[in-house]
């Protein structure tokens, strides 16, 4: 994965627009975040291959970046964006990693079901 | 550590493995047991990623999937089987399926021991619904046909609640192999090696005390 180019990323969700999309969608801070800190308060959600429209896609933000999908009957967003992928199925995968390099937010988009 | 006629080991996770049990099972291997590894899933949801970046959330099951491979080879692992589940979600899964996954591979293979996790004193939450649904499966047969439960437990209040470990092995003879196996799965050790290295060189007494030793608590049956 690159550095967010937001030109490029916008690019991509556009080419998205407006068709039967698969999105995979999860926060997370990892599964030992409360076993390692026991005031830490771990919260995290997942969604695989939930298919949607959207009319309208938008990545804003300085960095870490933030995209909005605005799709048929709702919204479906992320922050904490870092890096992006365009990858060698066609699918936009953009992903936040901490300063360890660990996943804390993905949001991925593509024409075909996820695996 | 006694000898076995057949370990039988099930972790959902490459690299559960790794820390806690790889010493064990290479000590099993060498005595001659047949061991077969029945690993869940593939790790699909790891954090670890590489820094810097090697690979993204699409592409690490399949790295994963290698270095599981790899860490069975260097362990002399037979028998690795890769049970097709996923990552995070085995505790949502249907759990009289679980048990007959479980009952099927205890038939199948005839264990003399089992090692899982401590179902309640794992942490993660497929640490926990794995060693439940082996507990459930070991459970259906009378207690005298039974094989030996070695569970694995790292909970914060495990030794608070469980007493301590009733075995601990130490797996000194075998160091070089563990170390190996850990490092086989890069994309989830490699940083931590990089804060250990110097430790294991200058052979830290607490950290080759961790290494060598492995802790397991026979599971205790209600009935």
């Amino acid at each position: 994965m690159e550095l967010i180019d937001m030109k490029q990323v916008q690019a991509a969700i556009n080419s998205f627009a407006n068709q039967d999309v698969y999105i995979h969608l999860e926060t997370t801070n990892g599964a030992y975040a409360s076993h390692n800190d026991q005031s830490f308060f771990s919260a995290g959600a997942y969604i695989r291959n939930a298919l949607v429209r959207y009319e309208l896609g938008k990545i804003t933000g300085n960095g870490p970046f933030r995209v909005g999908l605005k799709i048929n009957l709702g919204w479906i967003y992320a922050e904490g964006l870092t890096h992006f992928e365009i990858d060698e199925d066609n699918r936009l995968l953009l992903a936040g990693h901490d300063s360890n390099g660990k996943l804390a937010v993905a949001l991925e988009i593509s024409s075909t079901p996820f695996e | 550590m006694e000898k076995e006629r057949q370990l039988l080991v099930v972790f959902p996770h490459p690299d559960d493995e790794a820390f806690g049990v790889s010493g064990t099972i290479a000590t099993h291997v060498q005595n001659g047991t047949p061991v077969t590894y029945a690993c869940l899933t593939l790790g699909e949801m790891g954090r670890n990623m590489g820094n810097p970046l090697f690979t993204n959330r699409e592409n690490l099951p399949k790295i994963r999937k290698e270095e599981l491979k790899e860490a069975a080879r260097v362990l002399g692992i037979q028998d690795l089987r890769m049970l097709g589940f996923r990552d995070k979600t085995i505790e949502f899964e249907d759990d009289d399926k679980l048990t007959n996954v479980m009952s099927a591979l205890i038939e199948e293979l005839n264990p003399s021991l089992i090692i899982t996790f401590y179902p309640g004193y794992s942490v993660h939450p497929d640490h926990d619904a794995t060693g439940a649904a082996v507990v459930r499966a070991v459970e259906k047969l009378p207690a005298a046909a039974r094989p030996k439960l070695h569970c694995v437990a790292f909970s914060n209040n495990c030794v608070e609640e469980l007493g301590e470990p009733d075995i601990i092995n130490n797996i000194s003879p075998v160091t070089e192999t563990k170390l190996a196996a850990i490092q086989a799965h890069r994309s989830q050790t490699e940083q931590m090696f990089i804060g250990m290295e110097e430790k294991l060189k200058n052979q830290d007494p607490q950290v080759m005390m961790w290494i060598n030793n492995e802790r397991f608590w026979t599971y205790k049956f209600a009935h």
